[in-house]
């Protein structure tokens, strides 16, 4: 049967094909519906994490339990995980491992665009890459099946192009036949000591001279020859790329991008009399070549920075002159206002922003939907590094400030993102008494991702009721003495803790606790009055538009006089921020 | 049959549909037996951004993204967006695009205006050029929520593909009790 997949959904598919028993993950754009789709399979045992290493973790143990086992990440989970990846990478596996990564190049919706292929060779462990989604279906099949051959984890590496990009796949059935999930007692194996570490690291070694050896023959390496002059050698949505914009061009497309065929590459060198290497980010594959001593160029065409395109790559090759340059024209506009990304109208964390920018607060931020408190107006964020860092940020920041200074420093992160990685740094700053303010915005869900659970919001990922974490009392219990709870939707209740919080002298936490407006459903958001503006009573003071919320509109008026605020009632979710900041009575449920 | 790629982008705003529009389109690809690809972006662009989806057929396609200056329709949900993307055209592309407005961060606050006359600046570069009024046309359909397919039934005029198809795609992907809405939007679009 033929359906249009996703690159997540065929990933999905194909974890479902080999067989796979356990799948753990934590959502990261674009890693998210690998595991959503992969839980439509109630064959699989499918969960959300609490962050990265924990997920890997979870996937390791189900495969020594014998079972296959899948973990999924955006990119930058990988640093969270890769603790547990380096040494999976000596115990081996009993059941097939693989460990999928979405990176994010562009960074549509990522802090860095790190390149993950290097964590492969890293780790040593070996990494596929497709390049649709029926190779996303394959090459997942594939990698549980090397995973146990090779006595290996895997890793599947996809991008934003793959993973979000949708093609024709022909779906497969489920394996059967495979030996049933029990305990297994190898401590050599599994229990990595010094000693029994010393034993399998020589093994791990000749595992990759092995497969570097498998690549030259295995069929997801393939040589495509057609011109005698120019060869590339590519992966991944890049091979796509490169059959467009060089369609005449001998290609050799790595479906294993570590560790490489050597012999394969080799004899595709021989047959061409230039050589490229095309990939996005790094040299990866470029500088191994040049390192057999084989001439090619790769980086010196194409930048380390974003996304390849045809486009991209025409252009290089042109400016290379490989091809003729493109003389299409194109049509050149005028400059018109962007449009970034925006909070939601009614988004629980646009008072919180106001109120801190009000009291001059610098804040160390998070990972989340909270980080557009940076865009104006709300101007309401100072630093952001990864997951987890807004606390301990903030905890080293204070101890370096005289102390009028020292109050200023206000952390900022979700409730997601606490329970990820914020938990350890919180309980950095109580044991060593840092006297910085944390605010948790508990909207009670992974909002950024596409509202997935977490342990804290009551539900699991197929929608069961669960223990939910308490954030008061965990905070309380890490040592910090002062914690109160404020509804963000009460601007007063919100400046008061915000400004009594700062000017104490101790570690303190603000939970801001209000649901994510785009999480329905009973006990979770509930849809206020929708406001509008009395054009009789607004005096166009502009109050109400500094929180920036996009159903606020600002009119001016034809005659020349000031203008005034308009509320859009398609798009107000009766939040009451802006009615709050009206110091004229002018905004009011709509009659 | 020959390996000609159709390319059409579907750009507007964060939450106004663009993906499920994009799903319908693919859908009735590959049931008239093309090879599809499609692209987009989700997470944070998605929250009120501008937004771009490429959607390509024919015999069989390569880039999941529609190169620079290849596009064949540019189907607009929002006009300051059509604007902002019409370089992704070739020469006699054709522009499908809904009288619609949403006011960017800078012209709510007072700051910037929304750009004057697009329809007629998209016009003179691209004379195929069709204005709809998508939300007038989904209420008489009987729900302003159809305005996407209406405006998916003034693209399909533009495409080689069977009218039947088209139901077949719909019936398949819109949930059933708003189908009969839809189609109705959806034949009210292919008029004009």
């Amino acid at each position: 049967m033929k359906e249009i997949l996703s690159g997540n959904e065929a990933i999905a598919r194909g974890a479902f094909e080999a067989g796979c028993l356990v799948a753990s993950a934590y959502p990261g754009t674009p890693s998210t519906e690998i595991l959503e789709n992969v839980a439509r399979y109630k064959e699989i045992d499918s969960s959300w994490a609490p962050n990265e290493k924990v997920a890997l973790e979870v996937a390791i143990g189900a495969c020594f339990g014998n079972a296959r086992a899948l973990a999924c990440m955006k990119h930058v989970g990988v640093n969270v995980a890769a603790d547990p990846l380096f040494t999976a990478s000596y115990t081996g596996v009993k059941g097939g491992l693989v460990l999928v990564v979405a990176d994010d190049p562009e960074m549509h919706s990522s802090q860095d665009e790190q390149d993950s292929r290097h964590y492969a060779r890293f780790a040593k462990v070996p990494m596929l890459e497709p390049a649709d989604s029926q190779e996303c279906l394959e090459y997942t099949r594939l990698a549980f099946d090397l995973s146990e051959q090779f006595d290996t984890p895997v890793m599947l590496r996809s991008c934003t192009r793959i993973s979000h990009g949708k093609s024709i796949v022909e779906l497969g059935e489920r394996v059967q036949g495979l030996p049933a999930p029990r305990l297994v007692k190898d401590a050599p194996k599994l229990v990595m000591l010094p000693g029994n570490a010393r034993v399998r690291h020589p093994i791990v070694e000749e595992r990759t001279i092995k497969l570097s050896a498998y690549g030259t023959t295995a069929a997801i390496n393939r040589m495509e020859l057609r011109s005698d002059k120019l060869g590339v050698i590519c992966a991944g949505v890049t091979y796509q790329y490169v059959r467009e914009a060089l369609p005449e061009a001998s290609v050799l497309k790595l479906g294993m991008v570590w560790p490489l065929p050597q012999e394969l590459i080799r004899e595709f060198s021989s047959k061409v009399a230039t050589l490229l290497v095309i990939e996005e980010l790094d040299p990866f594959i470029e500088d191994q070549i040049k390192a057999m001593g084989i001439a090619c160029s790769g980086k010196e065409l194409t930048t380390h920075c974003g996304e390849l395109s045809p486009g991209r790559i025409r252009d290089a090759c042109a400016r290379a002159g490989i091809i003729a340059a493109s003389t299409v024209p194109s049509v050149t506009i005028e400059p018109v206002p962007p449009r970034p990304p925006n909070m939601c109208p009614g988004c629980p964390h646009r008072g919180l922003f106001y109120e801190l920018n009000r009291a001059n607060a610098y804040v160390t931020g998070d990972i989340g939907c909270y980080t557009l408190g940076f865009m104006p107006p709300l101007n309401a964020m100072d630093t952001c590094v990864c997951m987890g860092a807004s606390i301990s940020n903030g905890s080293g920041l204070v101890r370096c400030l005289p102390p009028e200074e020292q109050q200023r420093v206000v952390a900022v992160i979700g409730d997601s993102t606490f329970l990820h990685t914020g938990i350890n740094s919180l309980m950095e700053m109580a044991y060593n008494k840092a006297p910085a303010t944390v605010v948790i915005l508990d909207n009670r869900i992974t909002a950024m991702t596409g509202r997935q659970e977490n342990p804290s919001s009551g539900y699991t990922l197929d929608g069961e009721s669960a223990p939910e974490v308490n954030i008061p009392e965990l905070c309380k219990a890490l040592g910090i003495k002062h914690v109160r709870t404020v509804d963000p939707y009460d601007l007063e209740a919100t400046r008061q803790a915000v400004r009594e919080e700062m000017a104490r002298p101790e570690p303190s936490v603000i939970i801001t606790y209000r649901a994510c407006v785009l999480i329905k459903g009973a006990g979770r958001y509930e849809k206020g009055p929708i406001l509008e503006v009395d054009q009789g009573k607004c005096t166009g003071c502009k109050a109400c538009l500094r929180i920036g919320c996009p159903a606020i509109e600002w009119k001016p008026d034809p005659e020349g006089s000031k203008g005034k605020a308009f509320i859009d009632p398609l798009l107000c979710n009766g939040c009451t921020v802006c009615q709050q900041l009206c110091k004229f009575n002018a905004i009011g449920g709509k009659k | 049959m020959e390996n000609t790629i159709t390319n059409i982008l579907l750009v507007g705003v964060g939450g106004q549909g663009i993906l499920l529009a994009s799903e319908i389109l693919s859908e009735a690809f590959m049931l008239a037996g093309y090879d599809v690809k499609k692209s987009e972006i989700h997470g944070m662009s998605q929250r009120g951004g501008s937004v771009v989806s490429h959607v390509r057929f024919g015999k069989e396609v390569f880039s999941p993204v529609v190169p620079e200056g290849e596009g064949d329709i540019l189907f607009g949900f929002e006009l300051l967006e059509t604007y902002r993307y019409l370089s992704l055209l070739k020469p006699g592309a054709s522009v499908v695009v809904n009288d619609y407005k949403i006011a960017p961060p800078s012209v709510l606050l007072g700051q910037a205006a929304y750009p004057q006359a697009l329809p007629e600046k998209i016009k003179s570069n691209f004379p195929d050029f069709l204005l709809v009024d998508g939300q007038g046309l989904a209420l008489k359909a009987g729900d302003v929520r159809a305005a996407n397919t209406v405006m998916l039934g003034a693209v399909s005029k533009r495409l080689q593909i069977e009218e039947a198809v088209w139901q077949q795609a719909l019936e398949k992907m819109v949930p059933e009790k708003a189908l009969e809405i839809n189609l109705k939007a959806f034949a009210f679009g292919r008029e004009l």
